[in-house]
């Protein structure tokens, strides 16, 4: 992996920044976050809480109102969108899909040979290998998120924002998914990356930022998945159990009436997973 | 119709002039019909050519270039639509169903009280293989070369605005910039061509030949092909149609296209699915 330009603390720094849409309420309050090189951060919190928005400025696709979000000069970044965001149907093969992103600059319309050997490569790498020619919508859930991380590093990007990259996958794929993220990040890419999912997706991360407009807690699973930042992100009492070694997030009970309306129908079972 | 009979229009300078236009135009309109399919942008290649009507007449009422009096007035109504969807709670359908066709009204209300400028208005409105000049021809050449020049220089950045604008403008491209881009492109084809499809015909002409291109094919350097030729086709039989049914142009044209369109979709039964997901025509 290439080296990565610095500004002074990190590749990325966000410092105090505050972000609203159209003059409306703020969407981020005072958010200071730091991306250093080879770093793999999940960003997590509820609906609405401004992950999404946060990733826009570190993309510096949304102006701050105050504060400042402030990137390595000639920082390369690649985003991978969700896959719910995507026109299925539309007509581009998997290497036309990965090769469009090469759009800077006066370019003939063709891939060039080398152009075509690079796609080639980044799609073996992604365990993708002889699925070029075939239509995106042919694709299976991993293989659909995969086209866009290659489309990522097909832009030699340093820096990968992924919005909520498991939201639909079955649990076999996301775990490949979650493994390939690991991959790649060991290899040295650096990787941002949004999640609803706690247990399946956060819990693995080395470094996880809990987000309510304002960053609630930042640091290692084990540092912030805690009952009270979690309450604080989610406006909800949460627990945090130990299994096989493992941190299990769970809804803690909200009253006697409805732990009493749970037991019944699952016949003595717990509180469901966050 | 004896072969005569079929090729005697073609002694006339008035009826090559336009077949170059039709064929042309067809060709021009199927390219970027393609961009304006797959970006869900139908009913604005709709309300643009019906607004560029009103600025014809006012053009001309005024006493300025009509086609740069009529350009001007495209992007202001355009702009009008802009301001209006982020100034009020109205989606932008609406925005450009109340301003354009206000501009068309303006424009059948001027050439009413004070006649049509350049052409008579059943050739604005429905085009007409009459009076296709020798300037007409270079016009629509001249639209044609750029349009083909913009999209071979800009195709990457054109195919990647148009699939994924989120992403392109994350990663460097200049979506905003892209995006006006394809507005003057679009502007300068309906203009172009409103001679010889008519303002009320020309988004069909957008529509159609991408629309059977899409059904045609998954891969979008194909769909560009299929839907140029499929235009190009449409409107050079479509103009031999019009001077042999003596019936304006526009609808000649844009029936030869629905033609293909009708057998495209019978005989490719299992491409329904794909024809639902590429928007409507107008």
């Amino acid at each position: 992996m290439k080296g990565a330009p610095d500004v002074a603390g990190g590749l990325i720094v966000v410092d105090d920044l505050t972000v609203n849409y159209g003059g409306g309420p703020p969407v981020l309050i005072d958010v200071d976050l730091t991306v250093e090189p080879g770093d793999l951060i999940g960003i997590v919190g509820p609906s609405g809480s401004g992950k999404s928005t946060l990733l826009k400025a570190m993309l510096g696709t949304v102006a701050p109102v105050s504060g400042s979000v402030r990137r390595a000069p000639g920082l390369a970044v690649g985003l991978v969108p969700q896959v719910e965001t995507i026109d299925w149907n539309f007509p581009v093969t998997v290497a036309e899909c990965v090769g469009m992103a090469r759009a800077r600059g006066l370019r003939v319309p063709w891939m060039t040979r080398t152009e075509r050997a690079e796609i080639a490569e980044v799609l073996d790498r992604l365990g993708m290998d002889g699925l070029g020619s075939r239509h995106i919508r042919e694709l299976s859930g991993g293989q659909q998120q995969r086209v866009f991380l290659a489309r990522a590093l097909f832009t030699n990007a340093q820096v990968i924002f992924l919005d909520e990259p498991t939201s639909g996958l079955d649990v076999r794929t996301r775990h490949d998914v979650l493994h390939l993220l690991d991959e790649l990040n060991s290899d040295g890419l650096t990787i941002v990356l949004t999640t609803h999912d706690l247990n399946g997706i956060a819990a693995h991360l080395p470094t996880v930022v809990c987000l309510n407009r304002s960053v609630i807690g930042a640091g290692r699973p084990d540092q912030v998945l805690v009952p009270d930042v979690l309450e604080r992100t989610y406006g909800s009492p949460m627990e945090v159990l130990e299994h096989g070694g493992m941190r299990v997030v769970v809804d803690a009970p909200l009253d006697a009436n409805v732990t009493q309306l749970r037991r019944r129908s699952a016949g003595g079972g717990g509180g469901a997973t966050a | 119709m004896t072969l005569d009979e079929l090729f005697r229009p073609f002694e006339f300078e008035f009826f090559r002039n336009g077949i170059y236009v039709a064929t042309i135009a067809g060709a021009l309109c199927g390219v970027v019909g393609c961009y304006v399919v797959l970006r869900n942008m139908s009913y604005i290649g709709h309300g643009l050519s019906h607004s560029i009507f009103g600025g014809y007449a006012v053009a001309g009422l005024v006493g300025v270039n009509l086609f740069l009096g009529a350009g001007i007035w495209g992007v202001v109504t355009a702009l009008a639509v802009g301001g209006i969807v982020r100034r009020r709670p109205i989606g932008s359908d609406a925005a450009i169903g109340v301003v354009t066709t206000a501009s068309f009204a303006l424009g059948l209300a001027l050439v009413q009280l004070y006649g049509s400028p350049g052409r008579n208005a059943d050739a604005l409105l429905f085009g007409n293989v009459l009076g296709v000049t020798t300037a007409d021809v270079w016009l629509i050449v001249g639209v044609a070369l750029t349009t083909a020049a913009i999209g071979f220089f800009f195709y990457r950045p054109l195919l990647f605005t148009t699939f994924d604008t989120q992403v392109a403008a994350a990663t460097g491209v200049r979506t905003a910039w892209i995006d006006a881009l394809l507005m003057v492109v679009l502007s300068a084809t309906v203009l172009a061509t409103m001679n010889v499809m008519g303002v009320t015909l020309i988004a069909a002409a957008l529509v159609v030949p991408a629309v059977v291109a899409r059904m045609l094919t998954d891969s979008f350097p194909k769909m560009l092909l299929l839907s140029g030729i499929i235009g190009a086709f449409s409107g050079f039989v479509g103009m031999n149609a019009s001077y042999h049914l003596d019936v304006a142009s526009g609808p000649t044209i844009v029936l030869t296209s629905a033609c293909f369109f009708i057998v495209a979709y019978v005989a490719g039964g299992s491409f329904r699915r794909r024809a639902g997901a590429v928007g409507h025509a107008h």
